[in-house]
Order: structure tokens, then sequence, then C-alpha cells
């Protein structure tokens, strides 16, 4: 049973977690119980496997890229032993993200800066699902990987060709054929962001 | 040295005439002689003097966090269509039918991470979480320690469980399938006849009634009427290997299954002397209509005990009824469904077979307070017209989760071991594709529609026909 998994979790390191995601102790540790459910070797880190094992993800026709997500680039030894694991810590940075915005947070002055789940940062996160190679843009070719995953083999060659292309056409304002964030960002602006990437979690 | 195994062996005859007198005979003709309500009426109070226990000691204690087992999350349900469509909406471009927008990505997004917190499958391939604690170790969770009082319950639980319980359970079960074999053996002897099935009956009833006296089973049964008959199959979900004890304490069937070695051989080989059951090698079972061809026989035969099957094909922790496999549904006759639902208070029945072997998992099962369920007959369904296999079990699948009070799922208890079919994410990506070229046709006419009637819209950009 999971719920045993949480006392191996400190009360240091929840206070620390507390601080960087705002999540409230009740939240940290039943999201400790089901990161212990996930980790099928027991050994404190999930690897893209443990996520792979959840049918519903895996079903998910952007279920590699959400899982990707979860591992960063580099290794920052806060977040992750090894490349391909995951610790609660990054776990949890990673969830953050879809925290809802509360009113009372939005002037408040964190430390690390903006809090992880403002709007700017909830739409990096669906930015980065585009960007394949982390380079700060999404090229011609991203988009189309990316849309190939959406739609399977539903959908032609050159008819997925024209779609990305006029995406890219309506977004791109500096003439690079590529969406930066900040184009990325402007195309969206209307969008409630806000309510569509975010998650109620219950106390 | 003697007098002391004189005295042992004294001890012995009288453990052996109060485990006969009082609860191997009452077994047999099929009267209770009421310690088992007894012992769950004082449980029943115990446990909830601990409960509200606890509860005071979690408010004066508030650092402790409160155990809600009502998830984690709150999830939207609506439909691919609703809310992706809903994105779009706020989306500039505002077209009325399909076509791709970056903020589609938004919507699997959201799934995606609702699901890594919370799905509706991989919790139901471990046990249940309680509201309260029920006084045993293992369904402990965070233990601080509230009072003295309840510590000593606890612990006057734990000599109860394992020092008086286990070894009379223990008993009770060795003799119950000892009976059972020797039993069958000498019924199988007979020739066959009106009188060697009605002995066969016996045998089977009184040794899965030790057998659930072994476990202090209280089981109530609903519905007595739609019991299944002979030449009828009984479906019922799946929890534990005990729900055969469970539904055989009411009733005999003809048990379906794979030919084991070792301890279930030799009960196996025993009780199909006695009676018919169907027993597969394990080559058979690859071959669909060998099988369905053996139960098909069966079934014909009036003069057979009904079959029994659990159409999940593996145990699911009874908080649940996950996909029915069609086969048991295809062969005709009529159907009995059967709902078990177990009470988590007093013990938990679900056999993680992951984590727990079958001689640890009895061991469990006779060191937890007692084995509480409830079991529904519900009235037979035969296959309609028109309604094929799957639909078929569907409904029936439906009727029992309803009766049971458990959720329906349509996802295979297979994937407890196995990795989901790659058809289901084709299906996902079929439907999002449909929302994106459902308006091809319409493309052209729209685009023109729109750069005639919005020119308020400096951002849209000038759409020619060229399009797709």
């Amino acid at each position: 049973m999971g719920s045993r998994a949480s006392s191996l979790l400190r009360e240091e390191d929840i206070e620390e977690i507390k601080k960087e995601t705002g999540f409230s102790h009740s939240q940290i540790t039943r999201l400790y119980s089901r990161f212990h459910s996930l980790d099928k070797g027991e050994n404190g880190a999930l690897s893209r496997e443990d996520f792979q094992r959840i049918p519903e993800l895996a079903i998910n026709p952007l279920g590699d890229r959400i899982i990707n997500a979860f591992f960063p680039e580099g290794t920052n030894k806060k977040y992750t032993a090894r490349e391909d694991q995951v610790n609660f810590r990054g776990f949890m940075r990673t969830l953050a993200h879809f925290r809802p915005v509360e009113d009372n947070e939005k002037n408040k002055d964190l430390t690390s800066g903006e809090p992880l789940n403002s709007r700017t940062n909830k739409l990096h996160f669906a930015f980065q699902l585009y960007d394949l190679d982390r380079d700060d843009k999404i090229s011609r070719d991203e988009l189309l990987q990316v849309l190939r995953m959406m739609v399977g083999v539903n959908i032609s060659d050159e008819q997925l060709g024209s779609i990305a292309d006029r995406t890219i056409q309506e977004a791109d304002t500096n003439g690079d054929m590529c969406i930066s964030f900040s184009e990325f960002t402007k195309v969206l602006e209307k969008v409630d962001v806000e309510q569509k990437m975010s998650i109620r979690f219950l106390h | 040295m003697e007098g002391a195994w004189e005295i042992a062996f004294v001890f012995f005859q009288v453990w052996l005439s109060i485990v006969v007198g009082l609860i191997m005979l009452p077994a047999m003709f099929g009267v209770s002689l009421g310690f088992t309500d007894i012992y769950i009426k004082v449980l029943v109070k115990t446990l909830e003097w601990a409960t509200l226990r606890i509860q005071r000691g979690q408010k004066e204690q508030a650092a402790l966090p409160s155990q809600s087992a009502n998830g984690i999350i709150e999830k939207d349900d609506g439909s691919m269509q609703e809310e992706i469509g809903e994105l779009r909406r706020s989306h500039p471009k505002n077209l009325a039918g399909g076509d791709f927008t970056l903020c589609d990505a938004f919507y699997f997004c959201k799934k995606g991470i609702e699901n890594i917190v919370e799905d509706q499958v991989t919790q139901r391939f471990t046990s249940e979480e309680l509201a309260s604690w029920n006084l045993l170790t293992r369904t402990n969770n965070n233990f601080c320690y509230i009072s003295l009082r309840l510590t000593i319950i606890w612990g006057l639980g734990v000599f109860i469980r394992y020092c008086i319980l286990l070894p009379l359970r223990i008993t009770l079960a060795v003799i119950g399938l000892s009976w059972l074999v020797i039993g069958t053996i000498l019924v199988g002897l007979l020739p066959s006849s009106n009188v060697k099935n009605w002995l066969s009956d016996l045998v089977h009833i009184t040794c899965y009634r030790i057998c659930a006296r072994g476990l202090s089973a209280t089981i109530r049964y609903h519905n007595k009427e739609n019991r299944p008959k002979k030449g009828g199959i009984c479906v019922a979900n799946h929890t534990s290997p005990i729900d055969i004890v469970i539904l055989a304490n009411d009733g005999c069937y003809a048990m379906v299954g794979q030919v084991h070695g070792g301890l279930m051989g030799v009960l196996q080989r025993s009780i199909v002397r006695s009676c018919p059951h169907v027993w597969f090698e394990r080559s058979e079972m690859k071959d669909r209509h060998a099988v369905a061809k053996r139960l098909k026989d069966h079934i014909a035969d009036k003069t057979k005990l009904p079959i029994l099957i659990f159409p999940e094909g593996t145990c699911i922790n009874n908080t649940s009824v996950m996909m029915f496999k069609k086969g048991s549904f295809e062969i005709g006759g009529t159907i009995y469904p059967v709902a078990i639902k177990y009470d988590p208070q007093f013990g938990d029945a679900f056999w993680n077979s992951a984590k727990y072997n079958m001689v640890s998992y009895l061991l469990r099962m006779m060191t937890s307070w007692a084995i509480v369920c409830n079991v529904w007959y519900l009235p037979p369904m035969t296959r309609q017209d028109g309604e094929d296999a799957v639909q078929f079990a569907n409904r029936v699948k439906s009727a029992i989760a309803h009766q049971g009070g458990l959720v329906d799922l349509s996802w295979d208890g297979g994937l407890k071991r196995e990795k989901v079919k790659e058809s289901l994410k084709e299906e996902q990506q079929k439907m999002y594709s449909s929302m994106i070229i459902g308006s091809d046709f319409n493309e052209a006419s729209l685009s023109l529609l729109l750069s005639v009637s919005s020119p308020d819209d400096p951002s849209a950009p000038v759409k020619g026909s060229g399009g797709l």
C-alpha cells in the first residue's frame, strides 16, 4: 500500500518542496504516495517505463512528449540522479506548473522569481511540447513531427504539410519561418491558459 | 518431561473436540451457533470506537494529514470535441469547424498530467485505501501514537489474531481441505447415480463451509431465488481465489480452470472424481474453439452443475469491474450474473499476485479480523437478437457493477501485466484527426466567408482559395 511510503519523506524535504512549488503539506504527501506507487523499482526515482505503465497516458497521442517534460536535459542534480530518471523533487517541480493560479498568489514575491504556475510558465510548458530539440523555436519540421504524433496515419503528408505551413504563417511575425516563444505567446494571448492548463488539486 | 507431553496431548484432544463439536458439525448441517455473529458485532463496536478516537486525535495534533480517500484531483469529464472546441473558441482564427490550432496540445497535455497524478486503471491492481484505520498494522498509514488505549486495543488485536484465531483457522483449513480430498475420492468410488450426486454435493458444501469458518467469513446472500441452475453459466467479478469458497457455500458449481501441479493439482484431481469439473491443459487453453466446445458440451448436459467462470480473467481490487472477456458469452446458454462485494473494514480480500504468493496471501487472510461480504444473485440473462458477444458481456458487466456498487470500467484486467494495445491510441488519433480535417471541403468556402465578413480582425491573414 503506497501510503506507508510517506514515512520515507522527511519533513525538511516537504518544507523545501512547499516553498518551491506552492503545494500544501497534505498535497505533497498524497502526491508522494502516488509517486511511490508508480515507482515499481522502488529506487526513489521514476523512469520513462514507469510512466508508460499508466494505460491512459500510453494511449495519449502526446504521451511521449508529456513524459519527456519530466526529464529535463542535462542533469540538474537536485531533480535527477541520472538522465533517464526523475526523483520526487523533479516530479513535483513539473507538476507544479499545473497548479491553479490563485489570486492571492499573483503578487507574491518568491525568491525564485516567477512562480512555476504562472501563465508564462504554463505557456512555456506547452511550447516545449512542440520544441523537440529545445532550441527555443518551433521549426516547421518539429511542428510536422508533433502533428504526426497527434493524427497518426489518418492525414496525408501533403495535408499535414499545409496545416503546418499555415500555422507558422499565422504565428510568425519576424519572417524566420519558425515560431519563437514570444510569437507563440502572442498567438495564444486570448486563450484562457490559466484554466486550461490547470488541474484542481483537492486538499 | 513425560508429564509435559501428557498435558500437551490432553490440550490437543480438548482443542480438537472443541473444533469438531462447535465448528465442524454445525458446518456440516448448515447450522450457525452464532459465535461469528457475536464476534462481528464486537468488532464493529471496537472499530467504531477506534475511528472516533483517531479522528479526535487528529484534530488535536493538527500536523497529521487527514486521510481522505476521495482522490487527489477533481477532473473535468468533457469529451475531446467539447474540450478542444472550448480551447479554440478564444483563438483568433475562430473557425466554426475543424482545423489545427496550437492550443489543441493543451487538451492532451492536461489529460496526460491528470492521468499521471491519478488514473482509473493502475489503482485497481493494489488494495483499496481505507477511510479510517481498522487496527491492522498492514493498513496503517502514518501511524502516529494517538492514545494509550488505542495502542492497547491494537496490541490485544494482534494477540487475538495471531495467537488465538490463526491456529484455529489453520486447523479448520487443513481439516476442510483434507476432508474435501478424502470425501470426494470416496464418493468417486460409487457408481453414477442420484445418490452419488447428492453425496458429492454434500461433501463439497460441507468442506467449503468448514473453509469459510476457517476464514471467519460472514456472507450475506441476496435474492436467492436467482441462484444459478443446472445447465447455466454463473459469472461473477473476481477479487481473490476465496471467491470460490464464498460462492460454493450456497450452491454447487462446476469449476473451470487450468490444470495445476502441487497441492492444487491434488485437489483438482480428487474433486473431479465425484462430479464433473472442466480442467484444461495449458496447451488446450490457447485453442479457443476447443475450450468453447468443451464448455458447450458441459452445459448441454442438464444433469451437470452450473459452470462458474470469472470473465475478468484476473483478480481486481473490488472497487471496480473490468472488461469481461467475451469467450464465456459466446457459448450460448443462460448467464447467471453474481456480484460479490467485500467489506474492506474487516479484512482486505484482494490477492495482489505481484506482491504475495498464494501461501502468504492465505496467511494474511487468516490473520485479518474476518471476511465479510455480500453476494447478490442477479436475474438470469441471455443474449438478445442483434447483440454480439461483446455487447452482451458489457451488459452483464454493467448489471454486476451497478448491483455491487462498483465502478464499471472497460479497461482490460490484463493491463496488470501487459502493455495497452496500440489500437486504443490509434482511436484517439483518429478522433482528433476528424477534428482537423472534418471541415476540409468547407475550408475553401469558409475562408472566403471569413475574408469577406471579418474586416475588423487585422490579425487574420487573408486567405486565398489555395488552402488545402
